[in-house]
C-alpha cells in the first residue's frame, strides 16, 4: 500500500508541475495513465469482504439545505411550494440560505451567507465549473436547468469544503438520474406560460430504466420577452431565450460496479441584462462526466466513486442591441475546466471516514475589442482575463464519531493551487501594473472544521468552529480593466493578493413543540485579508464615463454575521405554516459596510395539501436596507412586501398523470427592488403562470 | 510491479515527446547580404563606386530615419570598409535651404556597413525637395555624390517629429525613435535637437520630455506607470517608459522641460485641455 501511495504522490506532483507548465492536452495523457495505474492497482488488492454499513447510526447532518427540484409528477410533497417550471434561479431564490444577485431576468448569481461566486464553490454533481464572463453574467447555475436536476445541495461555510476551497459555502447541483430500477420507458411533456413577460416553456423527457441499464434524456426550451415591473413600465433588455439538452446514462457491470455518464448542452441566446450596459448574444456550455462507482474498494473502503469530467463554456457579450453607446464593444470569454475526483468511505471502531482526492484544471480567457467611432482608426484590443490556467488539487477527509446523544464531525482539506498566466500579451498587460509579476505562482489552501451536534429530548443543538481559506479568483488576481456598472468603476486585479481566510462560528438550535418546530441558526465569519476593490485615485479610467479605477486589495479583516429564525407549524393535518426571519450584517475593520449584505428579511407561507390538490399563500418582504455601501453604488433600498399564491391539481387519465398548476406572483403588482438588484432594477410586477405536466407511464 | 515499471517507462517517454514538441528550433539563416532584411531605398553611382542606401522603412519618410550604407568598388566587386563618410541632407525650399538633425556616420560590427540617422522635419513637394549630399574619403581621396530624394509623410500620416519655437525663443526639433508598440510597458525613446542655424542641429542635453499617453477615441484615458524621458549622454537619446494598456490609436502628449524644469513647449492634459500642442501619435 505504501508503494501505491508513493506512486500516486509521484504522479500527482508530476502532473501538477507539468500541467501548470505545459497546458492541458499533454497532461491529459498523463492523468489517464495515472488513473489507469490506480484502478489497475486497486483491482488487485481490493478483494476483502466489506464491513456491513450501518447507515442509521449517524444522525442526519442537516445544517445543509436541500432544495428539491425534481419534476412535479415525481414529487407530490413539494409541488405546491414551487412554481414547477420556474427557472433554477427561481428555485434557488426560494431557498433559505441562498440569495440571488440579479442583473436581469436571467442568469442570477447565487450568494450564500451574503457571499457570491468567488467565495463559493458551485458544482454540478461534484464537477467544478467556472463562468466565462468577466462581468459575472453567467454564473454556473445558468448552464443547467431544472429539467436536469433532482436537487441542489447547499452547504454553509466550511461545511462545503468537500466540494472545494471556499469561504461562503458550497452549492452542488445534483443531476436527476433514474437509477437501476425496473421502470421501463417513461416520458413526460411539460409546458408553461407566464403572463408578465410572455414566457413560453416547453419540456420533454424520455427515460428508460432496467436493473442493469438506464438512460434519462430531457430537453427544455424557454423563451421570454421583456418583463413589466410593478409600475407598469416595460423593463427594456430583460428578454431571454434558452434551451438545454441533457442525457444521463448508467450501466451496471455487476451488483457492485457501475459506470455512469452524463452530458449537458446548454445554450442561451439574446439574453438581455437591463442592469448592465451590455447583453449576451450567446452563452454556450458543454458539460460531460464519466464516473465509476464501486460498492467496495481496497479492503475496508466502501462507496468508492471516481469521476472524470470536462466542461467548456463560450460566452459572447456585446452591445449590438443597444442604440446609444459611447463606443461599440465585444467582450467574449471562454472557460474550460477538466477535473476528477475519487472518494471512498471507511468505517472503523465507531469512526466513519470519508476520503476524497480531487483536482481540476481551468483555463480562463476573456478579451475586449472596442470599435472607435472613427472607422479609419484601428480597433482597440485588450485581454481582460489573460488566459489564466489554474490547477488545483486537494485532499479532503471527514471523520464522524457518534456518541450516545451526540455526533462529532471533524473535516479537513488541504489543496495546492498553481496558476499560470499563459498568454504573453496578457502577462505584459499586467506587468504594466506589476512589473515583477511571476508567470507562475503557487498557493496552499486549507480548511479545518469541527461540528458538534447534540440531541436531548428532541432538542437539537449544533455548534461548529471552522477555518478555511481561498485563493483570489481570476478577476481578483488577474482581471484587467473590468467595468463594474454598479459602482461605475473599472477593476484591476492584483496577482500579489494574499489568500482570504475566514474563521467561522456556527450555532444552531432546534426546539420542537406540539405540532411544530422552531429553530435558530447563526453564523459569524471573521475574514482576514477580505478581498474587495479599493479606489486608486492615481489611475485613469478606461471605460468612458466611469468614475474611477479600483484595485482588488486585502482588507485587514471583515466581519459577517447572519442569523435566522425559522418556524414550522402543522396547524392541521393538511395545513402547514412556515415562517422565516433573517438578519445580516457585514462590516470591515473600519466599520464600513460591506456590499450586498441583506437587510432584515422575512417570509411566511401557508400550505394546504390534499392527495390530489394543493394550495399555497406566501408573503415575503424586507425592511429598509439601512446598512449599505455607497462606495459600491448601493443606496437605501426601500422595504417591500410581496404576496404570491398558487393552486395545483392532479388528474389521472387511465395510467397517465396530468398535473396542472396556476399561480400569481406579486399579487398586488408591487413596484419594488431588493438589495440584490444590480443598479436597483425593478422586479417583475404581477405575473400569472400556468404549467401543465403530462407523464406517460 | 512489472506493470508499474512499464507505466513508468511509458510515462517517461510521453513526457519526453511532449516536452520536445513545444520547442521552437530557430534555424540559423545564413545570409549573403547582411542587409537583406532591410529595404534598399536608393543606389548612388559615381567614381566607379556604387553606394547602396538601406532603411527599415520602404521610403524616405518624415521623422527619424536610420540609414545603412555600403560602398561597393565596381572594379573589384567588393564592399569597402575603409571609408570615411559624411552625409548632409539639404532641403531646398523656395526661399531658403536648410539641413536637418543628423548623426555622424559610424561603422557597424560588419565593417562594410556604415550607419547614421537623419531626422526629416518636413516632406518634399513639387517645388521643394530634399537632396542627399554625401562625401566619402577613400585612401586619402574625397569623393562627393548628391541625389534628390523624395521624402514623404508616413503612410499613416501620424506625427513622429515636431519642430517648434520654445518658450525660450529657441527653435527645437523633437523626434520619436520608431519602435514596435505592444500592450506592455514599452521602452520609449526620443531625441531633442536645437536648431542653431540652418545647418546646425546639435543634440540638446539634460532636458526632460514629459509624456502622457492618451486614447482620444476612448474617453481620452491615460495609462499608469509611464516614465518621463530623460537624457542618456552615452547615446544622446531621451529614454523613458511608455505603458500602453490596449491596442489602437494613442496620442503621446509631450511637454519639454529645460534643466530648470521650466516648460518650453506643451501643456498638461486636463479635463479642459484634451491634448498638448506637442505630441507624437502611434497606432497598432
Amino acid at each position: 500500500m505504501g508503494n501505491l501511495k508513493n506512486i500516486t504522490m509521484y504522479y500527482f506532483f508530476k502532473m501538477l508541475v507539468f500541467w501548470v507548465l505545459k497546458g492541458p492536452k499533454k497532461t491529459i495523457n498523463m492523468a489517464l495513465l495515472a488513473l489507469c495505474c490506480l484502478s489497475f492497482h486497486g483491482k488487485g488488492i481490493g478483494q476483502e469482504v466489506p464491513v456491513p454499513i450501518d447507515q442509521d447510526s449517524i444522525l442526519p447532518i442537516n445544517l445543509a439545505e436541500v432544495i428539491v427540484i425534481a419534476p412535479i409528477y415525481k414529487d407530490t410533497e413539494h409541488r405546491t411550494y414551487q412554481k414547477s417550471l420556474a427557472t433554477l434561479d427561481g428555485y434557488l431564490e426560494s431557498s433559505q440560505k441562498v440569495s440571488m444577485i440579479k442583473r436581469g431576468a436571467y442568469a442570477w448569481e447565487p450568494m450564500i451567507n451574503d457571499m457570491a461566486s468567488e467565495r463559493l464553490s458551485v458544482t454540478i454533481d461534484g464537477m467544478r465549473i467556472f463562468g466565462a464572463c468577466t462581468d459575472r453574467m453567467d454564473p454556473v447555475t445558468s448552464y443547467v436547468d431544472v429539467s436536469n436536476l433532482s436537487n441542489v445541495h447547499v452547504a454553509s461555510g466550511q461545511q462545503g469544503a468537500k466540494m472545494g476551497n471556499a469561504i461562503g459555502g458550497a452549492l452542488d447541483m445534483r443531476l436527476e438520474k433514474s437509477g437501476f430500477v425496473q421502470t421501463d420507458w417513461k416520458s413526460a411533456v411539460e409546458t408553461g406560460f407566464e403572463s408578465n413577460n410572455n414566457a413560453r416553456i416547453y419540456g420533454y423527457e424520455l427515460n428508460y430504466a432496467s436493473d442493469s441499464f438506464y438512460v434519462d434524456s430531457d430537453i427544455i426550451y424557454r423563451d421570454a420577452d421583456n418583463y413589466i415591473s410593478g409600475d407598469g413600465q416595460e423593463v427594456a433588455y430583460s428578454q431571454f431565450t434558452k434551451y438545454n439538452v441533457s442525457v444521463n446514462t448508467g450501466v451496471k457491470f455487476s451488483e457492485s460496479q457501475k459506470l455512469l455518464a452524463s452530458f449537458i448542452f446548454d445554450e442561451a441566446k439574446d439574453v438581455g441584462y437591463p442592469a448592465l450596459p451590455m447583453d449576451v448574444s450567446l452563452a454556450r456550455a458543454f458539460i460531460g462526466s464519466l464516473s465509476w462507482v464501486q460498492d467496495t474498494f481496497l479492503g475496508n473502503l466502501y462507496e468508492w466513486e471516481t469521476k472524470i469530467y470536462a466542461n467548456s463554456i463560450s460566452h459572447f457579450m456585446d452591445d449590438s442591441q443597444r442604440p446609444n453607446v459611447p463606443i461599440r464593444m465585444d467582450m467574449p470569454g471562454w472557460s474550460d475546466t477538466y477535473g476528477f475526483y475519487t472518494q471512498a468511505r471507511l468505517q472503523s471502531r465507531g469512526h466513519k471516514w470519508l476520503f476524497k482526492w480531487d483536482g481540476f484544471y481551468n483555463k480562463s480567457l476573456a478579451e475586449m475589442t472596442m470599435y472607435p467611432n472613427n472607422a479609419n482608426e484601428a480597433s482597440m484590443f485588450m485581454l481582460t482575463w489573460p488566459d489564466v490556467r489554474t490547477l488545483n488539487t486537494g485532499l479532503f477527509a471527514e471523520n464522524t464519531l457518534a456518541f450516545e446523544n451526540s455526533v462529532l464531525t471533524i473535516a479537513g482539506r488541504i489543496s495546492a493551487q498553481g496558476t499560470n498566466v499563459a498568454n504573453e500579451f496578457g502577462r505584459n498587460s499586467l506587468r504594466i501594473f506589476y512589473p515583477s509579476m511571476e508567470q507562475i505562482q503557487a498557493r496552499f489552501l486549507k480548511s479545518l472544521s469541527t461540528e458538534y451536534r447534540y440531541n436531548f429530548k428532541n432538542v437539537e443543538l449544533v455548534n461548529g468552529v471552522s477555518y478555511g481559506d481561498r485563493a483570489p479568483s481570476v478577476s481578483e488576481a488577474f482581471g484587467f480593466y473590468l467595468f463594474n456598472s454598479f459602482d461605475n468603476h473599472d477593476y484591476i486585479g492584483d496577482p500579489n493578493l494574499k489568500n482570504e481566510g475566514a474563521l467561522e462560528l456556527t450555532s444552531k438550535i432546534s426546539l420542537p413543540f406540539k405540532n411544530g418546530k422552531i429553530g435558530a441558526v447563526g453564523n459569524f465569519f471573521h475574514t482576514q485579508n477580505y478581498i474587495l476593490g479599493e479606489i486608486d485615485p492615481t489611475l485613469s479610467t478606461m471605460t468612458i464615463g466611469a468614475d474611477g479605477v479600483k484595485i482588488y486589495r486585502n482588507l485587514e479583516y471583515a466581519n459577517l454575521f447572519n442569523v435566522s429564525i425559522n418556524g414550522v407549524w402543522d396547524m392541521s393535518k393538511n395545513l402547514k405554516y412556515n415562517g422565516l426571519v433573517s438578519y445580516h450584517r457585514g462590516v470591515d475593520q473600519d466599520s464600513r459596510n460591506l456590499p450586498f449584505i441583506s437587510p432584515l428579511t422575512y417570509s411566511t407561507s401557508f400550505r394546504y395539501s390534499l392527495p390530489k390538490f394543493s394550495a399555497s399563500l406566501s408573503l415575503r418582504g424586507a425592511a429598509d436596507q439601512v446598512n449599505f455601501n455607497s462606495e459600491f453604488g448601493e443606496d437605501r433600498t426601500s422595504a417591500y412586501n410581496v404576496v404570491s399564491l398558487s393552486v395545483a391539481k392532479t388528474f389521472f387519465i387511465s395510467d397517465d398523470r396530468l398535473d396542472a398548476q396556476v399561480g400569481v406572483e406579486n399579487l398586488f403588482d408591487t413596484y419594488y427592488s431588493t438589495y440584490t438588484d444590480w443598479n436597483n432594477i425593478p422586479r417583475m410586477g404581477r405575473n400569472i403562470y400556468l404549467t401543465l405536466s403530462y407523464a406517460i407511464n | 510491479m512489472k506493470t508499474i515499471k512499464f507505466l513508468f517507462v511509458t510515462l517517461a517517454v510521453a513526457i519526453l515527446f511532449n516536452s520536445c514538441s513545444d520547442d521552437n528550433d530557430d534555424p540559423v539563416i545564413v545570409q549573403e547580404n547582411p542587409l537583406s532584411e532591410m529595404n534598399r531605398l536608393t543606389t548612388l553611382s559615381a567614381n566607379n563606386h556604387t553606394i547602396e542606401l538601406y532603411s527599415e522603412n520602404t521610403d524616405f519618410t518624415v521623422g527619424y530615419n536610420m540609414f545603412y550604407y555600403r560602398i561597393k568598388d565596381e572594379s573589384t566587386d567588393t564592399y569597402l570598409s575603409n571609408a570615411q563618410i559624411t552625409v548632409n541632407p539639404l532641403m531646398h525650399m523656395t526661399s531658403m535651404t536648410h539641413s536637418c538633425p543628423k548623426s555622424a556616420i559610424s561603422k557597424m560590427e560588419d565593417d562594410t556597413i556604415y550607419m547614421g540617422y537623419a531626422v526629416f522635419q518636413m516632406p518634399g513637394n513639387a517645388d521643394e525637395y530634399w537632396e542627399l549630399n554625401m562625401e566619402y574619403t577613400l585612401d586619402g581621396e574625397t569623393y562627393a555624390i548628391s541625389e534628390r530624394i523624395d521624402v514623404g509623410m508616413p503612410e499613416d500620416g501620424f506625427k513622429r517629429v515636431q519642430s517648434f519655437i520654445g518658450a525660450d525663443d529657441k527653435r527645437y526639433i523633437v523626434a520619436m525613435i520608431p519602435f514596435e508598440p505592444e500592450v506592455k510597458v514599452n521602452a520609449f525613446s526620443a531625441m531633442v535637437f536645437q536648431m542653431e542655424n540652418m545647418m546646425n542641429f546639435p543634440i540638446v542635453e539634460g532636458y526632460t520630455l514629459g509624456i502622457d499617453p492618451r486614447m482620444p477615441s476612448m474617453g481620452n484615458h491615460s495609462s499608469p506607470n509611464n516614465e518621463n524621458l530623460t537624457f542618456d549622454s552615452s547615446t544622446g537619446k531621451y529614454n523613458g517608459k511608455l505603458s500602453l494598456t490596449m491596442t489602437g490609436y494613442w496620442k503621446i502628449n509631450l511637454q519639454l522641460f529645460n534643466k530648470q524644469g521650466d516648460v518650453l513647449k506643451g501643456e498638461p492634459v486636463t479635463d479642459e485641455n484634451e491634448a498638448s500642442s506637442l505630441y507624437f501619435e502611434l497606432e497598432f
